[in-house]
Order: structure tokens, then C-alpha cells, then sequence
């Protein structure tokens, strides 16, 4: 079994209204259900806002510190879900259905041997 | 990197063609010299057939056993330069693929035993050690078909799906491939790496796919064939040896797939297509390598033997009845291969053939070649109120189309306008030579805006 990483990529900017936002929320929960019953989940959440971020650098004998997120783009790291699947079509199926569901891009990344969470 | 990717290339100054030579290359390029030279080279262009025939075979079978593609390519590679000491003094044994597929398995157990510094390789080692007299032929279809699978996998890019293809069930050599596709041989290097680690950190699957999955895999399999066909076709520069060579490729993995398949008839329609196209290589060129339409190919220089094979194939399709993109391709080349000159083309089903394929799939570009068909059944007018009526603004054929119905009412300037525009867009040398050439036969030039 082999872990993935199941990232969401969001644009920067003001979320979705509830009418838009409730719907997808309401559709990651069942997803995330559908994952557990699978046995397939592993962990999953939900990020604030790029601008809650700090970043930390070491320096010398310092530690430097930077208000914001390490990379300033267009989209960032919204979210992610972690899964266990035998083999990549099978993380990719589910990638898949997340993709359906927030309707964002979602980046499947596969976890180094023995490096993925317990 | 592996000693499979450090084998040197063929010198391509040095081969005169894609004949003998180049194969055993591939395997041992100074083995020229310590291989035993009477009566040897029967035995050498046995051996590169073998190479050519068994390459991907051995890898797939080895892949499976070993489940790690570099270990299995230098495995083969490894068995193929023994087979080149052995063969030539022994002459061939009964089964030669068994016999390299015995000979890479046993490799590279004892790769993994020299190797072996930690317990779970001396693991791996015995995990992947059978007993002797193993059948080595039973599952070899199926591991052929799930690593041109793994190899055409979605998730990788065209660019790698193709390189993966060409190396590991081809045997070409990196360089080979590089050169083929125009780029330097680190990038295609590093592609090709980076390809191999997404497939075993990823975990692409090495598995023939679900039925449900089976129609999109088999298209993107299918697509990778044709590009590579495609590319050696067309090719917009590189040597005419490497575009061959590229034909031949695509054709034998086209073959191998109607083997492995032959219940799909879009395998069989692709297969057919490139056998119809591949038919009219030879007067394709003329004597100074310029290009000579269809029009105006001598076809009594078309390759028979392969006219009737393509044509076998498209009736085996028609019999299934299960139309497709590649199948609809080859009747339309069916169709032109009938006919010993333009004029008696039958036009009207190639118009029929297009109206079908447009059903299937309507794009601009198949409207424009339906287009340039009706030209010859209801007149240049009628096929340039078509063409009009299409938003192709980058693609060349577009415009050459245009250009020719454009002369052919006798609008010469339009016509030289539109020349000028697919000249500045096409790539290819040779296309570029005969457009210039019909641009500058327009009558009364001088007098045009």
C-alpha cells in the first residue's frame, strides 16, 4: 500500500458564497465518509487563509521570520487528504471524485516509502 | 542510471541503413571486434532479429518478475551481449527468447546476490528465484500488453508516454530516441528517468485495465503509436534514416497490438493506416527529395504488398462494424489505393467517409479535409465556401487548401497571399519547397495586390 498526498488548489481571493460554498462542503464530508468506510482515509483538512501563514528561515544561529505564505501566487494550498491505495488508479479514482466534487484542481502525489504518516 | 542507458549508440555516420548493424548496436557496440568471425554474420543478423522480435518481450516478462524496470532492462541487456559471444561459436538455441529470458532472469539474480549488502535484497533475491524448467512462454502475451499499458499510462506525459514506448518495448537506444525527436540526449535521458520514477514511486500499475477503463487506455495507447508514426512521416527536420526507422517502429508496435488485441477494431484501423500510408513512402519524394503530392505520385511505385494488407485490414473492420477515427483514416487511404489515378478516384465515398467520421467527431480539420474532397466531386467553388466557413488561422494545410482552390478558380492573387501565409507557417523543409514551387507557377503574379 502506498500513501498519497490529495492536494486542493484554490485562488487567491474572497471564498465562494454559502450558496456556492454549502453545497461542496457538504460533499467533501460524504466523500470523506465514503473514504473511512473504504478504509482507504487516512487524514484530511482545511487550511485558513495564505495570509495567516509565517514563514521561518535559520540563519546563522538565528531564526528569521517573515509574515505570509513561503510562496505568493495566484492559487495556494487550500486544503488535502491523505489516502492509502494499493496502486496509483486507485488514488487516482478517488482524486477524481474530489476533483467532482470542490471543483478545484486537485494535485495526487504519492508519499516516500515509510515517510507517509502512521 | 543503468548500463543499459550508458550503452553507447550506433555511430550514425558509420550505418549506412536501417539494416543490418543497427540492432546488435544497440547491444554490444565493440563486440564487432571480439565476435568470432567466420560464418558469424548469418549468425549476427539472427541474433539482431531476435533483438528486434524478443527486446520488449523479455523486458515485459522481466518487469514482471523482478518489478523494477531498470533492473529488468539491464537483465535483457546483460542476456543480449552474452547471446552475441555465444551464438555466433553455438549457433542459435531451440528457443531464443526463452533462452534470453532464462539467461536475464538468472543475471539478474546474481546481480541482486553481488549487490546484496542489506537482508532485503538477499529477500528479494530468493523471493524472485524459480525452480528450473519454469515455463517462460505462458503469461509473455499478457506482459507485453501491460507495459505498453504502463508505458501509455495517462498520468504520464505524451512526450514520456512515447519515449518509454520506443525504449522499453522497442530497444531503442536513448540516443536513438533523442535523435528521432530532435533533442538533446540528456533531456531525453532525464525524461526518461523521471518517467521510470514516477512509475515505481507513484505506483503505476503494471496491469492490462479494467473493461470499464480499457476504450481510454486503448486510445491513448493507440495515440502513442500513431505520434510516433506520425513523426517519422513528418518529421519536420532531422534525417530521412531516423523518420524510417521511426515507420518501421511505429508499424511493428501496430503489429504487435493487433496481435495482442485483435478483438478492437480501432487497433486494427490504426494498423491499417499506417500499412496504406507507409505504401506510398516510395513516391512520396522525388529524385532531389522534394515532396510530390498525391496527385502527382507515379503509383506504380505504392508497395503492394502493403496496399493489400491495409486493405485486408479495413475489410476486417468493416465486417465488425464498430466504426472509429482510425478505422474511417484507412478506408479513405483504402480508397485512394484503388485507384490508378486522381480522376478515377471514387471521390463521392471518400465524401461519405468523411460526412461518417464528422459524425463520430466533427473537428475543423477533418471539415477541411472533407472539404478538399468535395472540391473533386462538386468543384473548387463549392469546397472554397467551406473552407472559408472554417477558423483554422495557425494551421498550414489550411491555408495550402485555400491557395490551391483559390488557383484553381483562377484567383491568382488570393491564391499567392494564401501560399505566402501556409509557407510562413509550416515546419517542414520539403512542404515549404513545393508550396514556393506552385506560388511561383501562378499566372500573371505581377499584376496581383
Amino acid at each position: 500500500m502506498t500513501q498519497y498526498l490529495l492536494s486542493v488548489f484554490q485562488p487567491d481571493g474572497e471564498p465562494p458564497a454559502p450558496e456556492i460554498l454549502d453545497p461542496i462542503i457538504r460533499g467533501v464530508e460524504a466523500l470523506n465518509r465514503d473514504m473511512r468506510e473504504a478504509g482507504v482515509w487516512v487524514f484530511a483538512g482545511g487550511l485558513c487563509a495564505p495570509s495567516t501563514a509565517t514563514v521561518l528561515r535559520a540563519k546563522d544561529s538565528d531564526v528569521l521570520m517573515t509574515d505570509g505564505p513561503f510562496v505568493e501566487g495566484k492559487e495556494h494550498l487550500g486544503g488535502f487528504t491523505i489516502i492509502e491505495a494499493p496502486d496509483l488508479d486507485a488514488a487516482l479514482a478517488w482524486g477524481r471524485r474530489m476533483a467532482q466534487v470542490i471543483t478545484l484542481p486537485i494535485e495526487v502525489r504519492p508519499f516516500k516509502e515509510g515517510y507517509g504518516p502512521e | 542510471m543503468t548500463d543499459a542507458d550508458t550503452i553507447e549508440p550506433r555511430a550514425s555516420a558509420s550505418v549506412p541503413s536501417a539494416g543490418s548493424g543497427a540492432a546488435l548496436s544497440r547491444i554490444e557496440p565493440r563486440a564487432s571486434a571480439s565476435v568470432p568471425s567466420a560464418g558469424s554474420g548469418a549468425a549476427l543478423s539472427r541474433i539482431e532479429r531476435v533483438f528486434r522480435e524478443e527486446y520488449g518481450r523479455a523486458v515485459a516478462v522481466l518487469v514482471r518478475v523482478l518489478g523494477e524496470i531498470d533492473l529488468a532492462e539491464e537483465a535483457v541487456q546483460d542476456a543480449f551481449t552474452e547471446a552475441v559471444r555465444r551464438w555466433p561459436g553455438t549457433g542459435l538455441p531451440p528457443s531464443p527468447a526463452g533462452w534470453i529470458i532464462t539467461t536475464a532472469r538468472n543475471r539478474a539474480i546474481d546481480h541482486l546476490r553481488r549487490e546484496a549488502t542489506r537482508e532485503a535484497r538477499h529477500a528479494q533475491a530468493a523471493l524472485i528465484h524459480q525452480p528450473d524448467g519454469e515455463p517462460e512462454e505462458g503469461p509473455v502475451r499478457d506482459d507485453r500488453l501491460r507495459l505498453i499499458f504502463t508505458c501509455c499510462h495517462p498520468a504520464l506525459s505524451p512526450a514520456a508516454q512515447v519515449a518509454l514506448t520506443l525504449r522499453l518495448l522497442g530497444g531503442l537506444t536513448v540516443p536513438e530516441i533523442a535523435h528521432a525527436f530532435l533533442v538533446p540526449e540528456t533531456t531525453m535521458s532525464q525524461r526518461l528517468v523521471r518517467a521510470k520514477g514516477k512509475i515505481r514511486d507513484a505506483r503505476i500499475p503494471y496491469r492490462v485495465p479494467e473493461e470499464a477503463d480499457l476504450p481510454d487506455r486503448v486510445k491513448a495507447v493507440l495515440a502513442v503509436v500513431y505520434l510516433i508514426f506520425t513523426e517519422g512521416h513528418t518529421a519536420s527536420s532531422g534525417d530521412s534514416l531516423t523518420r524510417e526507422d521511426l515507420c518501421a517502429e511505429a508499424i511493428r508496435l501496430g503489429r504487435l497490438l493487433a496481435d495482442l488485441m485483435p478483438d478492437e477494431p480501432e487497433v486494427l484501423g490504426l494498423l491499417a493506416l499506417m500499412l496504406l500510408t507507409e505504401a506510398r513512402r516510395p513516391a512520396r519524394t522525388g529524385d532531389n527529395g522534394d515532396l510530390v503530392r498525391l496527385a502527382e505520385q507515379d503509383r506504380g511505385r505504392w508497395d503492394r504488398g502493403l496496399i493489400l494488407e491495409g486493405q485486408d485490414l479495413v475489410r476486417r473492420c468493416l465486417r465488425r462494424d464498430r466504426p472509429g477515427p482510425y478505422q474511417i483514416q484507412a478506408a479513405i487511404n483504402a480508397v485512394h489505393s484503388d485507384a490508378p489515378d486522381t480522376a478515377a478516384t471514387d471521390w463521392r465515398q471518400i465524401v461519405q467517409l468523411y460526412d461518417l467520421q464528422m459524425a463520430l467527431g466533427p473537428t475543423p480539420v477533418v471539415a477541411l479535409h472533407r472539404a478538399i474532397a468535395v472540391a473533386e466531386v462538386d468543384g473548387p467553388a463549392r469546397a472554397l465556401a467551406l473552407v472559408d466557413a472554417l477558423d483554422l488561422p495557425t494551421y498550414h494545410v489550411y491555408h495550402a487548401a485555400r491557395a490551391d482552390l483559390l488557383r484553381r478558380l483562377g484567383r491568382a492573387g488570393e491564391a499567392a497571399q494564401a501560399y505566402d501565409k501556409a509557407i510562413s507557417l509550416t515546419g517542414n523543409a520539403a512542404e515549404r519547397v513545393f508550396l514556393r514551387r506552385v506560388r511561383q507557377g501562378l499566372p500573371g503574379l505581377d499584376t496581383a495586390p
